[in-house]
């Protein structure tokens, strides 16, 4: 080796950070002065400090909160639709279709005469419970899939790389429709075709990750140890690509609710008369052109605010993670 | 803006630091990083700051320019360069001041330079800034590359900084520092990150330059010798403060302050040698920084400290007309008395567990190691033929690309040799990779790399790191793995409260504790150490070196000593083996090696080497680069480089046998051992070569 790992500049040349860790804590600019010999002094970089500390930081961010408050609402939404909605979602009543807002129904009614505000409020109840499991499912599985593909490289990352560039050659969407027209529409069949899709997309991620870790001499230490590869890639690696990985779930989960909503817009996702903003949609853009602007513009509105205020956190989380 | 004060250049000197904090705030705090600093650089003069890692060294050079980073702001004091208030420079007149009276060099010329412009236009880029129509830029850009004895400026200007090596790139970093002929030139450890011999001909460009243009120069570093060298002032900072000051031969030869005194006994000397005598150390850790501590900063690890000390801060005594020193006790600080003077007790197994055996425990035959780099074959390894044995130290040394670290990786499984090479443990054959050895075999090889940030899983505890190691080396669980556990971090001189740590929470010295105390962990046989102690503190690395020391002569391990630092060599090695260009040179017991006669590319390496008694020999300077392991020269592949080599054209063409010379020392080369012995003047002079030794 060359000799170039010398006892490192204090404060290096400005935008430089020599201290790894230990500078991740400060924005880029920011070096801390002397103490190196950490542990001792007032600047504590315990692991449940360095916790602390980021919650923190997230908390102090306006975007995280903003987009904390929406989702929240949402999901106190799905979760206690039935004490929120004021009608029956399904409840129809010929006696009020497509009534416009006003004090009795808020958000007006559908051509069926359902009340838009109860649809809104009870359709956030299947897309938050589909989402968030194939994301999930997502991203173990791709998760899984990145790291044999990193730590092992050769053979096995081509194979599996060509794979993956293959089936992301199309867009999500129209892989999950085959696989949806395939197996038929359930929500089952749109956890485990989006979870698909998403692995896929997640692995290539972990891997470059994975890459980065893979010649550290923590690694090459374990293999003297005699460690099997599923300890090396699971206990040694896997703790320390967490931060891209947090990052890839919430940035996907974003996708995934608009995934899930386009599918059922396009009538392979939740079928009616389930209350579902995706649905209603396609259920009522027909009346648009009728001047029933609401039925169509309040689901969609949910829709959007869901997918900002998800991206809103995953921003912040991504700026925390990253530094 | 200045211009009441002295014109400048007039008389004023170069630059002027007086009283000078610095402070960063770190969440929320103002923390005092340099703290009352204050000396001054007359033109022409050079002026020397050492210190270890977190001493303020740097952050007091990069306030000069006013490039510190954002959370740094000078907080009290004042610099004056050529006479003007650096501090009081609106924009442009900084930009000016940069641009024409200050330059800086670094560690990394590798990231001084835009990888993707020719160099050529780099340089010349720094004329134009001056005023130079663009034609004449490139023709004085050319000059400027051959002040610094760069051989053929014009193939270096064509060339994009990737194609050069790291002593060619920091000349040309040099050449476009000068460019602008500034009043001051802050060269931050310029040489640091190259190898012994191009740091020694770099060392040699600078003062050379020196001579010639009318800079004054401001020279960081860690290295005690390499200040020693290039500077006639120097100050020895500890904890944001200068603590001593005064003429280089002068602080050196009688230090003054108990932390100088203490710095200097740290280093190797050729006095030192394992099992003899103990390498002394500066207990204790630099204090945290944002802690004020009542009186001395250096008290709590000083061994002349009492009651005064901890509450009177001393001031910067005068010890002499040309010194200072921040001690009460200054008078006393060379008798301070070593460390852990109970343990140095004379006498004590002077020959250490080396037993002399003659069966090896590891034989290397014909080991060989080639890459496939695109289309080339590179050569790292070439035919090794190499043995240890139990108990002993073999030091490796060699320059970087010389494949002292494959060698390492082959030995311990991680890198498989070629097809025909050979390795036996206790007359067992080795399979090429770990994962084919058997657990058995994988226990009894362990390694320590150099980083040990890179080396130690930071999401995992101390705890958890030696843990696991003693469950798949040592085969624990339960309560004797928890005893086991604590006998082995206390070996390594560390306690039960490290065990719940991360690696981020530890100093640099106890993460390569850590690292030590995991590869102890099944008791090895044989312990790789891949520079160990290359990226740690002097006073670290004399604990460091203490403590392999230690656990050598109670566990009887061998050792396989990889460094660059001979002085560090030569402290813990029984023998030495040299290697060139994946070629083993020379190998055999370290006094006959480093005694010599040796061999013309271990004599380089030995008097490339810039000593602390500042009385440097004749020195044997190794001109050109390291040629390209994809293409290495015809014959002996050191002939390029050689300062003997032979007039007849035998060297051109045929290369040399590993000969044994005498018993157990062998060497590659065409000249016969009593010719060598006259050319390096072993017969007579032998004390030169010798004076230059570790830093």
């Amino acid at each position: 080796m060359p000799p170039d790992h010398r006892p490192d500049l204090l404060a290096p040349p400005a935008g430089r950070a020599s201290l790894g860790e230990a500078a991740t804590l400060h924005g880029p600019g920011a070096i801390p002065p002397l103490g190196t010999e950490a542990g001792a002094g007032p600047i504590d970089y315990s692991p449940r400090r360095i916790r602390r500390e980021r919650l923190g930081e997230l908390l102090s961010t306006k975007p995280f909160v903003v987009g904390g408050i929406i989702l929240v609402g949402w999901i106190v939404c799905a979760v206690f639709a039935g004490q929120l909605a004021p009608y029956d979602p399904l409840a129809q009543s010929l006696t009020a279709t497509n009534a416009p807002p006003s004090a009795t129904h808020w958000l007006g009614t559908d051509s069926l005469g359902r009340d838009v505000l109860s649809r809104v409020i009870a359709g956030s109840r299947d897309i938050l419970v589909i989402s968030p499991l194939a994301t999930m499912l997502g991203t173990v599985a791709g998760t899984a899939i990145g790291l044999v593909q990193g730590y092992f490289g050769g053979l096995v990352d081509n194979v599996v790389g060509r794979v993956v560039e293959a089936v992301l050659a199309l867009p999500v969407i129209i892989v999950a429709f085959l696989f949806v027209v395939a197996a038929g529409p359930s929500e089952l069949t749109l956890v485990l075709v989006i979870g698909f899709a998403f692995a896929l997309l997640i692995a290539r991620t972990v891997r470059t990750a994975v890459l980065q870790e893979r010649d550290l001499d923590y690694i090459a230490a374990a293999r003297l140890r005699g460690e099997s590869a599923l300890h090396i890639m699971f206990a040694e690696i896997l703790p320390n690509v967490g931060g891209p990985i947090l990052v890839e779930f919430t940035v996907r989960l974003g996708y995934a609710i608009f995934t899930v909503a386009t599918l059922s817009f396009l009538g392979f996702g939740i079928r009616p008369p389930t209350p579902d903003w995706g649905a209603d949609i396609a259920a009522n853009a027909g009346y648009l052109s009728a001047g029933y602007w609401w039925e169509t513009l309040f689901p969609a509105l949910a829709i959007a605010s869901l997918v900002i205020a998800i991206n809103l956190v995953a921003d912040s989380i991504e700026a925390v993670v990253i530094q | 803006m200045s211009g009441a004060a002295p014109a400048p250049g007039a008389e004023a000197p170069a630059l002027e630091v007086s009283h000078l904090d610095i402070s960063y705030k770190v969440r929320g705090a103002d923390r005092l990083a340099v703290r009352d600093v204050s000396f001054t650089i007359g033109r022409r003069d050079s002026f020397g700051l050492v210190g270890e890692s977190g001493c303020g060294k740097s952050t007091t050079a990069l306030a000069i320019p006013r490039y510190l980073a954002r959370n740094g702001r000078v907080s009290a004091g004042t610099i004056r360069l050529d006479g003007e208030d650096v501090s009081r420079l609106g924009p442009e007149a900084l930009r000016r001041l940069r641009a024409r009276k200050v330059a800086m060099v670094y560690q990394e010329p590798g990231r001084a330079l835009n990888p993707s412009i020719k160099v050529g236009r780099q340089v010349a880029e720094v004329f134009e800034l001056a005023g130079v129509p663009r034609r004449e830029a490139m023709e004085r850009s050319g000059e400027a590359l051959g002040r610094v004895q760069i051989p053929d400026p014009r193939r270096v200007m064509r060339s994009y900084p990737h194609q050069l090596s790291g002593g060619m790139l920091q000349r040309v970093v040099i050449a476009m520092a000068l460019a602008s002929q500034p009043s001051l030139l802050v060269l931050d450890e310029p040489t640091t990150a190259l190898d012994a011999t191009v740091e020694a001909e770099v060392l040699d460009l600078i003062a050379s330059l020196r001579q010639e243009l009318h800079t004054a120069i401001l020279f960081i570093s860690h290295n005690l010798a390499v200040i020693a060298r290039m500077c006639d002032q120097v100050g020895v900072m500890y904890a944001g403060e200068i603590v001593e000051q005064g003429p280089a031969g002068e602080l050196f030869g009688q230090p003054r302050h108990p932390y100088t005194v203490g710095l200097l006994r740290c280093v190797p000397a050729r006095r030192h040698r394992k099992g003899v005598s103990r390498l002394d150390t500066i207990p204790g850790f630099l204090p945290a920084p944002g802690e004020v501590a009542a009186g001395c900063i250096f008290a709590p690890r000083c061994r002349l400290a009492d009651q005064r000390c901890t509450v009177e801060s001393p001031p910067m005594y005068q010890v002499s007309e040309t010194r200072g020193s921040r001690c009460h006790y200054h008078q006393r600080a060379p008798d301070l008395p070593e460390a852990d003077a109970a343990t140095v007790s004379a006498g004590q197994e002077p020959d250490g567990p080396w037993t002399g055996s003659t069966t090896p425990l590891i034989a290397m035959r014909g080991v060989s190691k080639t890459f496939a780099v695109r289309n080339e074959k590179v050569r790292a390894l070439s035919d090794i033929d190499l043995s240890l044995y139990p108990g002993e130290t073999l030091g490796l040394v060699g320059e970087s690309g010389s494949g002292k670290t494959t060698l390492a990786k082959v030995l311990v499984g991680l890198v498989a040799p070629d097809g025909g090479s050979a390795l036996e443990l206790e007359g067992r054959s080795l399979a090429p990779t770990a994962l084919r050895r058997a657990q058995e075999q994988r226990r009894a090889m362990q390694i320590v790399f150099q980083n040990p940030d890179s080396a130690l899983n930071r999401r995992h505890s101390v705890r958890h790191i030696i843990g696991r190691a003693l469950t798949k080396l040592a085969g624990l669980s339960g309560r004797a793995r928890q005893d086991r556990l604590l006998e082995i971090v206390r070996s390594v001189r560390m306690e039960e409260r490290h065990l719940p740590l991360r690696p981020a929470q530890l100093s640099g010295g106890l993460k390569q504790r850590v690292a030590i105390a995991r590869a102890f962990a099944g008791s090895p046989r044989v312990l790789v150490c891949d520079e160990p102690t290359s990226a740690l503190d002097v006073s670290v690395q004399a604990a460091i070196l203490n403590l392999l020391a230690d656990l050598q002569g109670r566990e009887g391990v061998t050792y396989l000593f990889i460094s660059h630092d001979l002085g560090v060599v030569r402290y813990l090695s029984d023998r030495i083996a040299v290697l060139y260009l994946g070629r083993l040179m020379e190998h055999g017991p370290a006094e006959t090696v480093f005694a010599g006669p040796h061999h013309p590319y271990t004599e380089a390496l030995l008097s490339a080497v810039p000593s602390l008694d500042g009385q440097a020999g004749e020195r044997i300077r190794l001109g050109g680069e390291i040629p390209s392991p994809a293409n290495p020269p015809s014959g002996c592949v050191f002939h390029t480089r050689c300062p003997r080599r032979l007039a007849s054209g035998l060297c051109e063409s045929t290369e040399p046998p590993l000969t044994e010379v005498e018993p157990g020392h062998a060497v590659r080369c065409h000249i016969p051992l009593p010719e060598l012995r006259r050319l390096q003047g072993k017969d007579g002079r032998a004390a030169e070569l010798q004076g230059a030794e570790g830093r």
